[in-house]
């Protein structure tokens, strides 16, 4: 072998490690996609801006879910969190958006950060229990605190200033939709960035195998509160961002349920990629909205099918489907 | 004074009865999630079959109340067969993801199912008369239903633990609960084991939804809405033990009865905090193997 | 006398009423080839559970370097310089072959924890991450998933994720096990070459590995030391061929 070929050889393979973070056309596609609908089906952006953030809360969950390995029916915990905050302080005279969405930040994460550290320590049924006992602990005392709350009513009274002191929120929802996409933007420049970082490998070697991460020196809890703090602050935007553009907060941002659906949305994308929650949170949720109005019986079965036909057939969800087809297509080539 | 006294035996007394019915639901979750290692979300599945097999056999063939209560055992332990041979076994080994999911999904087609079967409404539980009324003790007056339930609560447990503790099948319960490699290489067969005890505890779940509905008032939703109580029997009490799950149901039932009774404002938030508390304090539940 | 790469004094792990390590005494001296034998059930794993730090025992003293490291954690004890392998291969299976070793150099480097920066910042990690792969001969399997490598390979990268943190003490815990005898030589020519800079504590099964590598023999039988010595010392005695060599023949 010629010097100069053993050194192409020797060069692409960490080329391959080294590049692999470039971003690739089709990462671009959802936010082709967002466009259109500002101008085609404004009668639905409200749904929209909803989609939108249920994506944030869907992506912050596939941090800890697909990339931590950490099995959560709690994180609704903390979209709870930023809704209340949020939405608490627009109803006190506090109406300004970004730092509303900041505030929400900070106390989902602290939340997270504490929790994190408290429940970590834990695995299998005892750190499922935990994450479940917290949001519902929160719940019911988001239920009794009625003077602060607005309780089992829901927390009304929230009045929005304009945002960035231009755009008012308006009654079809226009500022919403682009405020709840810029939103989500910024959140998937960040994700994506720590997700490609050594510090979001790691997170990912944690999931394939802790036992070798401690034997080769990572502090692993120290990794995972970091990250479960990071996901609590995305989950704390994504409920202030429901709380100021739908101008209400109920019970319902922080329950058990929420949990759970917001787990099954990113199952049906695809845990662990990125863009699960791009493709799970519109699938299940316009599904829903067509579906679930004619029959709500039936949308809890066709939910729970698709939940055991995901795991024993098809796991990796919408996108693993086509991740094999692609594989299928480009084999048969020869 | 003498009123203090009489709450304070009417929350002992409720408690134990609510206690009961918990831990002949829960006892069996416990056993197969410490022997198999399986996070199994949809117990309450069959706790729920349970009761929907007693009140409908009433209502629809005249079955009195204490042979509903056997089929109720016997029906719910054989469906629970066909779900452990074609489903479960399927993720035996799988990750704590696809149990969880899997297991949710499995309630909700339930949940579904029940409603479409039998509607949206709660099964109206007709007791027959010997159990309606009140048995007068030391001057006081407790509901018959209830001190049934702690009587047949108690008959249980303890048929259970000396079937466990005496049986051939107890022991090898026991000892591939402690230890499962050991317990193949010494011939046992864990797969029929399992089966077997799988087959128990959902019988007794469906049991415990039998004898409970009228506490825990038979409807679509139950299996969701009593599957935290259900978990967190489980889980204070640690997996793989019998007594475990006894003192954390007892916990939890006079617990909660005692919230319900004395501070109603702060309710459930109270049971929350002090499980998380209990799991802080002892990860592994009150009598878990370290 | 000159401090030893790792010393264990006292040492004893109790489970219970079960004792499987008994006030056990032990010298690794630097660039030590130090073999551990002992009959199945001996404690030998469990003995290096115990170094590294996965158990705590339950008294005595582990010294690394002449530090004292028994309260320390896995990740402390490995930042100082105690690398491991496993018995039975743990690896990131769904991660490629480079990856893998990536993972473990980034961490020894330092960078592992950089949130706010991609990977491919840090080439150098990458490199030296391949550039191991190639020393022990499977570079060219450096791009795929770890589960699609046949095992006898799969173990090199079990070894590979060890000297990527540029150990001081290394603790090899059978590391043939598993691996058709014939592919078996390619493992032990990776182990025979290592840098005389390394101390090396190999627990081994098979006495032809043993025999081959080691330069001191320990044994252990139910959690003790039963003897300690040179290969010759330790074929000649008929203690250790009573409870050990022996077995072998009707096992």
């Amino acid at each position: 072998m010629a010097p100069h070929a053993r050194d192409a050889a020797r060069t692409s393979p960490v080329d391959s490690l080294v590049t692999r973070h470039r971003l690739r056309p089709l990462e671009l596609l959802p936010w082709v996609l967002v466009i259109p609908p500002y101008w085609l089906f404004d009668t639905y952006l409200p749904l929209g801006s909803e989609i939108l953030i249920m994506v944030l809360f869907a992506l912050s969950l596939d941090l800890i879910l697909g990339y931590a390995g950490i099995v959560t029916l709690g994180h609704a915990a903390f979209f709870g969190l930023g809704a209340y905050t949020a939405g608490i302080l627009a109803a006190n005279g506090w109406g300004e958006p970004i730092s509303g969405l900041a505030a929400a930040a900070a106390v989902a994460g602290a939340t997270g950060y504490v929790t994190g550290r408290i429940i970590l320590r834990a695995h299998g049924l005892t750190l499922l229990m935990m994450t479940l006992v917290i949001v519902l602990a929160l719940n019911e005392a988001a239920n009794r605190m009625g003077w602060l709350t607005g309780g089992a009513d829901g927390l009304s009274g929230i009045e929005m200033w304009p945002l960035l002191g231009l755009f008012r929120f308006d009654l079809y929802g226009r500022t919403g939709y682009v405020y709840a996409a810029a939103v989500l933007f910024v959140a998937w420049i960040f994700v994506r960035r720590i997700v490609h970082s050594p510090f979001g490998r790691s997170l990912t070697g944690i999931r394939e195998n802790v036992t070798r991460m401690h034997a080769i020196g990572v502090p692993v809890r120290t990794r995972q509160v970091t990250i479960y703090a990071i996901a609590a602050v995305l989950a704390g935007i994504a409920g202030g961002l429901l709380a100021q553009t739908t101008q209400s907060v109920a019970l319902t941002v922080m329950t058990f349920e929420r949990s759970g659906a917001i787990l099954i949305m990113l199952v049906l994308g695809g845990v662990g990629r990125l863009y699960g929650a791009f493709v799970g949170v519109p699938a299940y949720m316009i599904a829903q909205d067509n579906l679930a109005r004619l029959d709500p019986v039936y949308w809890y079965f066709w939910v729970g099918l698709m939940l055991v036909v995901v795991v024993l057939f098809a796991r990796g969800g919408i996108l693993g489907i086509v991740d094999r087809a692609r594989d299928l297509v480009v084999r048969r080539r020869p | 004074m003498d009123q203090a006294l009489a709450i304070a035996v009417s929350i002992l007394f409720l408690g134990t009865a609510y206690a009961m019915i918990l831990y002949i639901i829960s006892v069996g979750l416990s056993v197969t999630m410490g022997l198999m290692g399986f996070q199994n979300l949809a117990h309450g599945v069959f706790a729920m079959a349970g009761g929907y097999v007693c009140t409908r056999t009433m209502a629809e063939f005249g079955v009195p109340f204490l042979p509903s209560l056997v089929l109720a055992f016997v029906v719910v332990a054989a469906i629970s067969v066909a779900f452990e041979r074609l489903l479960y076994a399927r993720l035996y080994g799988a990750g704590e993801l696809e149990q969880v999911l899997f297991t949710i999904g499995l309630a909700f087609m339930a949940i579904a199912a029940a409603k479409f079967m039998f509607g949206p409404i709660s099964q109206r539980v007709d007791l027959p008369d010997y159990l309606k009324g009140q048995i007068e003790f030391m001057g006081r007056g407790f509901p018959t239903y209830r001190v049934f339930l702690i009587v047949v609560g108690v008959a249980i447990i303890a048929a259970l633990w000396l079937a466990i503790e005496r049986t051939t099948f107890g022991a090898q319960v026991r000892a591939a609960v402690d230890n499962r490699r050991m317990a193949e290489s010494l011939g046992i067969n864990t797969g029929r084991l399992f089966t077997l005890t799988f087959a128990l505890g959902s019988g007794l779940a469906g049991l415990g939804g039998a004898l409970g509905a009228d506490i825990l008032p038979v409807d679509p939703g139950y299996p969701l809405r009593h599957l935290v109580y259900f978990l967190i029997v489980v889980a204070v009490g640690g997996l793989g033990s019998l007594r475990g799950p006894f003192v954390a149901a007892l916990l939890l039932g006079i617990g909660d009865s005692a919230c319900t009774i004395l501070v109603p404002q702060i309710g459930a938030f109270f049971v929350y905090a002090v499980t998380l508390g209990l799991l802080l304090w002892r990860p592994q539940g009150l009598f878990g193997r370290m | 006398m000159t401090t030893a790469a790792l010393e264990v004094q006292g040492l004893n792990k109790n489970f219970g009423a079960l004792v499987v390590a008994n006030a056990i005494d032990f010298r690794l001296e630097p660039g030590a080839r130090h073999a551990l034998i002992g009959p199945n059930g001996a404690g030998k794993t469990t003995f290096v559970n115990l170094l590294t730090g996965r158990l705590q025992p339950t008294s005595g003293r582990i010294l690394l370097g002449g530090d004292d490291i028994t309260a320390l954690s896995q990740e402390q004890r490995v930042k100082r310089g105690l690398g491991r392998t496993f018995q039975i291969n743990q690896l990131f299976k769904g991660l490629s072959v480079l990856e893998n070793v990536t993972l473990a150099v980034g961490e020894r480097a330092g960078v592992a924890g950089d949130m706010f920066r991609v990977a491919g910042t840090h080439r150098g990690v990458v490199e030296e991450a391949y550039g191991l792969l190639e020393r022990l001969g499977i570079a060219d399997d450096a791009l795929k998933l770890v589960r699609e490598v046949p095992y006898g390979r799969q173990r090199l990268v079990e070894i590979a994720l060890a000297l990527a943190l540029n150990p001081k003490v290394l603790l090899l815990d059978e590391p043939a096990a598993g691996v058709p005898q014939g592919e078996s030589k390619v493992i032990l020519d990776v182990v025979a070459a290592l840098s005389p800079d390394i101390a090396m504590l190999i627990i081994e099964h098979d006495m032809d590995i043993v025999f081959r590598i080691a330069k001191r023999i320990t044994v252990l039988v139910q959690g003790a030391v039963l003897i300690e010595g040179t290969p010759q010392e330790i074929a000649a005695d008929r203690q250790v061929r009573e409870v050990y060599l022996g077995e072998r023949d009707h096992g």
